[in-house]
């Protein structure tokens, strides 16, 4: 055998071009959940095709005002989390600081929203009423779970940051925050493409 | 191609010195050793995060699991011996037949698997531990606990009974309105959790943790099959998880999607649970071929033939595996165009498992066989896996199907398939790697007898079966009426069962008696040619005292492998690139501390206020739950290296 002689130093020094392991398992783990939503709307798509109208009768199509505003908030924070780690990896912590308030701010509004749009829908169908209660409610309320699983994230993140935990050389957590966050922003995409728009186009 | 046996057994004797080469140098493994290892307290031992100390307790785990299913199929089978027999009431048989199989499938056979990767990864690759060391400690408490949930059922007398396959309408509240189906439902969503972190795990571990110079290509078989059904887990789990809310909220709070008066549909239940069981057949069934393809070169005596075909052909199976969940569903009325392309993707999913074997035959062929006992279960896997694959491709015959379903043919099939593919298969794992991990050899002997009274029993028990499942007997009922012909099959397929599990008491006897008594292994007792066989045996808590760096596919065979760095000044270990394997950064593992436990605990408490409906014991256990998490996640140092925390 070639015994290559290697100094423990070289390997030290390596620098790391990649994401690190935190970040390969948060991709991993929103593979899973968006696996989980793509059956969720499958689901959704299957009852109502097999349904003869829909929605079925007695239900009108859903308005879309408070959704659109709720897209823009989510989509708006997305954006801010993606400020907020290009300012840590320029080593700007006040920024960060900021910028990771403002992401959660804006994510508190959207659950305020969610909560004004089931307030309104309540009227027209439950969950018990019809599959299509059922479907609603199951898939907003999902994905409202996992915004509010993302602001615990990002208050968290966002204690950590105020302790001084991130650096330019240093911004693991920031990243798998968010990448998380993203993921949920564009899985509202969907669900807003299902749930507001397809009954438009029936 | 010309038989290249004897020079690489020449070879591996020169690449004796190179794994010594391997060894600490002076003083370091005292420094790696303190770094290492888990101290000795109960609490310590209680949280320790060693992948070898997890990776075992998996396995025995799950065997403890396996002992009760296979007490379960006892009962099953003592009932079934004579035809209107009073051993069991119909309600306690369906809860058998219910417990057995989710006991075979969920808490043993996938679990004893993926224990054998949390153990063999960081070894076979030239790591130091897992990815995510505390998330194994999580992953094995969540499993073992949302077993005991699922037991507990037992004790109140309410255990699940609507098969392991739980359908609906028979699952749903007015024809099951006990907790029976509450324990499944909540139990298997606990369950997946520890599923699919320990599925993360290995997906990241296995993608970033390989030895410089173990680039993919270069990667050990059962890698393959470990990633491909860690990857398949990640996407098919959920399809269980969405299934599994739907009949709870339904069953809870009466949600409607089952329920055809509002909208649903039962076939929804049936998709979405085959969406998600049929990839699970491929779970359990790729990490064993993948075992295999680690066995047979290594006593053929040569490298294992089209390694890369072989490969890929674990891919292809794995991701063919997501096709064909419909061919569970041809008696259900679905459209004729859908059962025709169902049937015949089922079929093609049998030409990449046909490449894996014709791989096996060839190595054998072109090497020198060496009859020891982990090859005679390699062989008894390969047998009765070739025997589950032909009646296989024929219930994927749609008319075929019509007469066979839910008869015991179909009995017959999935134990030939599982229990007679999986469970050799792991047999022959536990003989093969048994003296890594415990230093001493197995009694070969007892070995052997234990072997062939265990194929003489498995055979003589599920392949009558066939013949009652054609004569028209129907699977899950508790009894059957004499003179129908039935008898004889029946009592002999009971015998048979008897005389496997007498074969298995042999094995566990072997293992006991070894694990004090047992002649002393070495390091590598096969001549064997992957990573894990160039330390000693017991392998020291960081494994490997230089990293190795590695320039072949069977290192152990041509010298392909290197002493590379030590790095000893903290829990570190490589990171390298995902497809090549260049070095890319050095990571610091964290250590162990008790919150993974605690929130497994959390987790429990949330699942039994969930049956119990407790909304205070929901919140509660929530709420603690989140504290664990942030806890286990807080850094304790930071250091300079590029990671944070
Ligand atoms: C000692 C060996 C075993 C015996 C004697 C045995 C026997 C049985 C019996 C009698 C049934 C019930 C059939 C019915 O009433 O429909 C059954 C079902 C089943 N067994 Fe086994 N079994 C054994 C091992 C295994 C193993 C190792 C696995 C999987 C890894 C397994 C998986 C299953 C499954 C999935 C079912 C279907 C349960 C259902 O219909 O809900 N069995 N087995
Ligand atoms: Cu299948």
């Amino acid at each position: 055998m070639t015994a290559v002689p290697i100094d423990d130093d070289a390997f030290l020094r390596i620098a790391r071009t990649g994401r690190d392991t935190g970040w390969w398992a948060m991709a991993c783990v929103c593979g899973t959940e968006a696996s989980f939503f793509a059956y969720l709307i499958t689901a959704y798509a299957y009852l109502a095709t097999r349904a003869p109208t829909w929605p079925p009768p007695g239900i009108p199509r859903p308005s879309l005002l408070i959704p659109v505003i709720m897209t823009v908030t989510l989509v708006s924070s997305s954006v801010v989390m993606a400020a907020a780690e290009r300012a840590i990896r320029r080593g700007d912590v006040r920024a960060l600081r900021h910028r990771l308030a403002l992401s959660l701010l804006l994510g508190v509004v959207f659950v305020g929203l969610l909560a004004a749009e089931w307030a309104g829908k309540v009227a027209e169908v439950l969950p018990q009423t019809h599959v299509y209660g059922s479907l609603f409610y199951v898939m907003t309320g999902m994905h409202g779970l996992h915004v509010l699983a993302g602001l615990l994230m990002i208050g968290y993140t966002l204690v950590r940051a105020l302790r001084g935990h991130f650096s330019a050389r240093g911004f693991g957590g920031v990243s798998v925050v968010a990448l998380y966050w993203h993921f949920v922003d564009v899985v509202w995409l969907a669900l807003f493409t299902t749930l507001y728009l397809t009954p438009r186009f029936t | 191609m010309a038989p290249r046996t004897a020079g690489h057994i020449d070879r591996r004797f020169a690449a004796e010195d190179a794994t010594a080469a391997l060894d600490a140098k002076p003083g370091s493994a005292e420094r790696l050793d303190a770094l290492w290892e888990t101290p000795h307290t109960w609490l310590a031992w209680l949280t320790t995060v060693d992948h070898k100390a997890l990776g075992i307790r998996y396995i025995v785990t799950a065997c403890v699991f396996l002992v009760l299913g296979g007490l379960e199929a006892a009962v099953m089978r003592l009932q079934l011996a004579r035809p209107e027999a009073h051993l069991l009431s119909p309600e306690a048989y369906n809860r058998l037949f219910t417990m057995h199989g989710t006991t075979m499938m969920f808490l043993f056979i996938q679990p004893v698997l993926s224990g054998f990767s949390f153990y063999l990864t960081p070894l076979l690759i030239g790591a130091r531990e897992l990815a995510f060391p505390r998330l194994n400690t999580f992953s094995y408490y969540v499993f073992l606990l949302a077993g005991v949930f699922l037991y507990a059922a037992f004790i109140i007398g309410q255990a699940p009974d609507a098969g392991w396959f739980n359908y609906t309408p028979l699952a749903s509240l007015p024809f099951d309105t006990g907790h029976n189906i509450d324990f499944y439902a909540i139990g298997l969503l606990f369950l997946g959790v520890a599923t699919t972190v320990g599925s993360i795990n290995l997906v990241v571990t296995i993608l970033r943790l390989r030895a410089p110079g173990m680039s993919l290509d270069r990667m050990p078989l059962f890698l393959w099959s470990s990633l491909t059904t860690s990857v398949a887990v990640i996407a098919s789990m959920p399809a269980l998880t969405v299934a599994l809310l739907f009949l709870e909220l339904e069953r809870r709070w009466h949600f409607v999607f089952l329920d055809p008066r509002w909208g649903g549909t039962p076939l929804l239940w049936q998709h979405l649970f085959w969406v998600f069981g049929h990839p699970w057949v491929y779970i359990v069934f790729l990490p064993a071929t993948g075992m295999l393809s680690m066995i047979i070169p290594v006593f053929s005596r040569r490298p294992m033939v089209g390694h890369n075909i072989v490969a890929l052909a674990t891919v292809a199976t794995g991701l063919a595996g997501f096709g064909v969940w419909v061919h569970h569903m041809f008696v259900t009325g679905i459209p004729q165009v859908s059962v025709g392309f169902f049937s015949a993707g089922s079929m093609i999913v049998s030409i990449p498992s046909a490449v894996q074997i014709a791989a096996w035959f060839t190595t054998m062929w072109y090497g020198r066989v060496v009859f020891q006992t982990p090859m005679l279960f390699a062989l008894g896997f390969i047998l009765q896996f070739v025997i589950g694959g032909i009646s296989g491709v024929m219930t994927a015959v749609v008319p075929f199907d019509w007469q066979a379903h839910d008869t015991y043919f179909v009995v017959a099939h999935l134990h030939y398939v599982l229990a007679g593919g999986s469970l050799f298969a792991m047999f022959a794992a536990i003989y093969y790697w048994f003296p890594k991990m415990t230093g001493r050899l197995l009694n070969e002997r007892l070995g052997r007898v234990s072997f062939w009274v265990m194929f003489a029993g498995f055979n003589l028990a599920f392949f009558p079966m066939h013949i009652a499942g054609l004569l028209g007997m129907a699977r899950r009922v508790y009894t059957y009426l004499p003179g129908l012909g039935l008898d004889g099959v029946n009592l002999a397929s009971t015998i048979g069962a008897v005389v496997f599990i007498g074969g298995t008491v042999l094995t566990l006897v072997n293992l006991l008696q070894s694990l004090h008594h047992g002649a002393a292994s070495g390091r590598d007792p096969w001549h064997a040619n992957t990573l894990e066989w160039s330390i000693v045996s017991p392998p020291e808590p960081f494994n490997f005292a230089q990293i190795p760096i590695v320039s072949s596919r069977e290192p152990l065979w041509d010298g392909g492998v290197a002493a590379g760095p030590t790095l000893d000044q903290g829990r570190f270990t490589l990171l390298t690139t995902p497809l090549d394997a260049h070095p890319d950064g050095v990571v610091e593992l964290p250590g162990q501390n008790v919150w993974p436990l605690i929130i497994s605990l959390t987790l429990l408490g949330l699942c039994t206020a969930l049956l119990v409906r407790s909304p205070l014991g929901i919140a509660a256990g929530a709420v603690t739950s989140i504290i664990a998490a942030a806890r286990w996640m807080w850094p304790v140092h930071l250091r300079t290296l590029e990671t944070d925390a």
